[in-house]
């Protein structure tokens, strides 16, 4: 049952996406084109189901993103899925704006984590691990996980779209990325991951 | 290529050197992959080249830092004497032979400055930097720094450090470093001085240095 739920989602999102590079075309309409995005993402931009939030996240990480599924260097399953063909036709103004627009729209936390698990979140968080060579993430995406310029929000993601992302990394995607962080999550175990995306999750 | 290729030996005598003395000392001894992983760590935050990094905080350049400068900061952290809660945790883990191996690695990096800095302000930085402040007692820079910025022993290397690095440790000095009363460090030579610098001067003389190679 389940599975079949799953992919009359997926199916829809399929179809979304073919209809969102159609209309993402045209140039300076950001209603229409954010349209589009919200099908998926939701309304105001607080994501729905394996769709991220994108709301109050940084306007250059979104640039930066749109550009990478454009280009296929952000290839993960669902990017390939649903993004690759959703931001085809999308050309650099649309995508400005668009990425204007989400920045802008207040950011409400998923709080879907695992509350145990989120003090050694916090922990792994703030301070890494130095014990075995991992970095501290509040370093670059700030003490709040507010992120800045091209380096994302994190504070209030859901856990499942953090985990898969953080899970990734150490998968082989995304291998075209900026240097940091395919090495830094690579390195984290299954148990790290659960406890980060689960204290991310909360962050307001 | 070649120059590529010579620079790697260099550092794989350094390495390779270091760890031999290391192994000749026995009790402090870290292996070369152990060094390496460690110098990879660093890298996460500094810059794959050692030049320095804009995360939420400008993480600064560690390339052809003085080694005894980075020896005492690193220390300074794990002594509290420095105040700054990431490199607290990053530097009580190392050991006194790692401390050194990763001092002789990132001193002898010689990337290109990372850069970013006004340039309207460069001019007025460099009279700063080597004629001083006579009217707010303010030596000269290159007094200790050194004509060309590359630090001597203890005195730290500022050309081409992050200019947003500078301003936060010149505006913020008193409040983290020669933070044990009990334990006074050479950090207290800078501390009038950085106090007599307006907000301005500062900008002025951290972009002229964050373009020095």
């Amino acid at each position: 049952m389940k599975a079949r739920i799953m992919r009359l989602i997926g199916l829809t999102m399929a179809v979304l996406a073919i209809v969102s590079c159609a209309g993402a075309s045209s140039a300076g309409d950001v209603e229409s084109a954010s349209r589009n995005c919200t099908w998926c993402h939701g309304t105001l931009g607080h994501g729905y189901t394996i769709a991220p939030r994108l709301a109050g996240q940084r306007h250059e990480y979104i640039m930066d993103q749109l550009y990478d599924f454009r280009t296929h260097a952000r290839d993960n399953p669902f990017s390939q899925q649903y993004m690759w063909g959703a931001t085809a036709n999308l050309g650099p103004q649309t995508a400005r704006d668009l990425a204007a627009y989400f920045s802008t729209l207040p950011p409400t936390p998923a709080n879907d984590g695992d509350r145990a698990l989120a003090e050694i979140g916090r922990e792994i968080f703030l301070e890494g691990i130095p014990e075995y060579d991992i970095a501290s993430c509040a370093a670059c995406h700030g003490p709040n996980a507010e992120g800045i310029g091209q380096i994302p929000r994190l504070g209030g993601l859901s856990y499942s779209y953090l985990k898969r992302r953080l899970a990734q990394w150490g998968e082989g995607y995304h291998v075209a990325a900026e240097p940091p962080m395919p090495r830094i999550a690579s390195r984290l175990a299954p148990n790290e991951i659960a406890a980060l995306a689960s204290y991310l999750s909360f962050i307001q | 290529m070649k120059v590529v290729g010579s620079r790697l030996a260099l550092h794989m005598a350094i390495l390779i050197a270091f760890c031999a003395a290391a192994h000749a000392q026995g009790k402090d001894a870290v292996s070369q992959p152990e060094l390496q992983a460690k110098i990879d760590y660093c890298k996460t935050c500094h810059g794959f080249s050692g030049q320095g990094y804009r995360g939420f905080y400008p993480m600064p350049r560690l390339a052809g830092q003085q080694t005894e400068y980075i020896e005492n900061q690193l220390n300074a952290f794990i002594e509290r004497r420095r105040q700054n809660p990431v490199m607290f945790n990053v530097a009580h883990v190392l050991n006194p032979a790692m401390l050194k191996g990763l001092a002789a690695y990132f001193g002898s990096l010689n990337p290109k400055p990372l850069g970013g800095a006004p340039k309207e302000l460069l001019a007025a930085g460099k009279k700063i930097y080597e004629e001083g402040i006579p009217a707010s007692d303010v030596p000269p820079c290159a007094s200790c720094h050194g004509p060309e910025a590359k630090g001597d022993g203890q005195f730290p290397r500022l050309a081409g450090q992050l200019h947003d690095y500078i301003m936060r440790k010149l505006t913020n000095w008193d409040k983290e470093r020669g933070q044990d009363p009990k334990n006074p460090d050479a950090s207290a030579i800078m501390e009038p001085i950085a106090h007599n610098l307006t907000e301005k001067q500062i900008a002025a003389v951290a972009a002229y240095l964050s373009y020095l190679e």
